[in-house]
């Protein structure tokens, strides 16, 4: 398989959100930066964990069980998954392998903030 | 059977803005559109020669968060040598799925081999004469991997990924599990001896992947890591789709429901008959 491309930024909003900005391909190979991002954004003082998809340019399905690995790491620190900025054809992925109904989708990053907030 | 808290890595925070390839290095960006399935609720069944097909149609498509039990994440691995690359060991993997499983367990899918949203009709067997019917959904596919997820009432809920890739000069298979069991009686059959007995099948799978591949002594490597070691107690309803407890129920059931059809189509013969 190729190497993948990917970069995962971590930026902290108010003292219990992080956002994870992704950009390229999420394949099973990313996991290390996906978890090393999860590291940095995962601390003890967050509380919700915002995946920013935006950037997202290719998915296989070992991204997919890459993703339920984050979200029962998580689960264990009892932080809330949610995701925005997926486009219709990954939000389907999403909806296709239930995903959705354990990672919260939002629109944009506005609303995944406000839903921090409720 | 090794239990573990999850993989744990440790990276320090300057790496995690890591590009592990540079995208300004002029690589056309890859697509994965066509490699996935379309979107459905429930799945369509098309009726296979050779299989009960029952437990499938209408039934929903059940991933690891949907599933009851401990999630494990289980590998079997085998190298295939230098001969042959990915992409030819995947292709050989998806044109003759079926025939590298285990005698007794039948995989009933679409005569064009492994494609993004078939639906394969599974009999497999559980001992005493006894087939589970179930099925699987194929998820993903493209040149170096596929993947099947399953329904409700299977044993697990989850996804496996079967891929091949190249180290050096060196290709490896692998298929992979990422499942929890789906509902509490699948569970005890699991921890009484249901791991135990997957890893065989896959076991059994790679090697006779491996033979057609000519391999002269394939050894599978086998990997087990129980990912998250709570159950899901608010899934244990899917119980109610137990396609084990139904299989059974059809099996002991098949004498009557034959009779049934026998006194319908003698009735309907009888009707059909001309008056004299």
């Amino acid at each position: 398989m190729d190497a993948q491309v990917v970069t995962m930024g971590v930026r902290h909003i108010g003292g219990d959100v992080a956002v994870v900005d992704i950009k390229g391909e999420v394949t099973a190979a990313c996991e290390p930066v996906l978890m090393s991002a999860y590291e940095e954004a995962g601390g003890p003082g967050t509380s919700r964990l915002v995946l920013n998809f935006a950037g997202l340019e290719y998915m296989n399905s070992g991204g997919i069980g890459m993703l339920v690995t984050l979200l029962v790491r998580a689960n264990r620190q009892r932080q809330q998954l949610a995701a925005y900025g997926l486009s219709d054809h990954y939000r389907e992925i999403f909806e296709l392998t239930r995903l959705d109904e354990a990672i919260t989708i939002y629109d944009d990053e506005a609303s995944a903030l406000v839903g921090a907030a409720t | 059977m090794t239990e573990a808290t999850g993989p744990e890595r440790v990276r320090s925070a300057e790496q995690i803005e890591l590009s592990v390839r540079e995208a300004a290095a002029g690589v056309a960006p890859r697509n994965d559109a066509g490699r996935w399935a379309a979107k459905v609720d429930r799945l369509d069944v098309v009726q296979r020669d050779g299989v009960r097909g029952t437990n499938v149609a209408g039934r929903r498509l059940t991933g690891p968060v949907q599933g009851f039990g401990k999630m494990w994440q289980k590998t079997y691995r085998l190298t295939v040598g230098t001969a042959v690359t990915p992409e030819q060991a995947i292709t050989t993997w998806k044109a003759h799925f079926p025939e590298f499983w285990p005698a007794g367990n039948r995989f009933a899918g679409a005569l064009t081999g492994i494609s993004p949203g078939d639906v394969a009709l599974l009999d497999l067997a559980i001992g005493g004469g006894v087939k589970l019917s179930t099925g699987v959904f194929v998820l993903y596919a493209d040149e170096e991997a596929f993947t099947l997820m399953t329904p409700q009432g299977h044993m697990f809920a989850g996804w496996i990924t079967f891929s091949a890739e190249r180290a050096g000069d060196t290709t490896t298979v692998q298929a992979q599990v990422l499942m929890r069991a789906n509902d509490p009686l699948y569970e005890i059959a699991m921890t009484l001896g249901g791991h135990r007995k997957e890893d065989k099948f896959w076991v059994a799978t790679l090697t006779a992947l491996s033979q057609r591949l000519g391999v002269p002594d394939p050894k599978v490597e086998t990997r087990s890591i129980c990912v998250d070691s709570k159950r899901q107690w608010r899934h244990s309803s899917n119980v109610w789709h137990n396609s084990m407890v139904r299989s059974v129920l059809q099996t002991l059931a098949a004498p009557i429901t034959g009779l049934g059809h026998l006194m319908r189509g003698s009735k309907r013969g009888m009707k059909s008959q001309p008056n004299g």
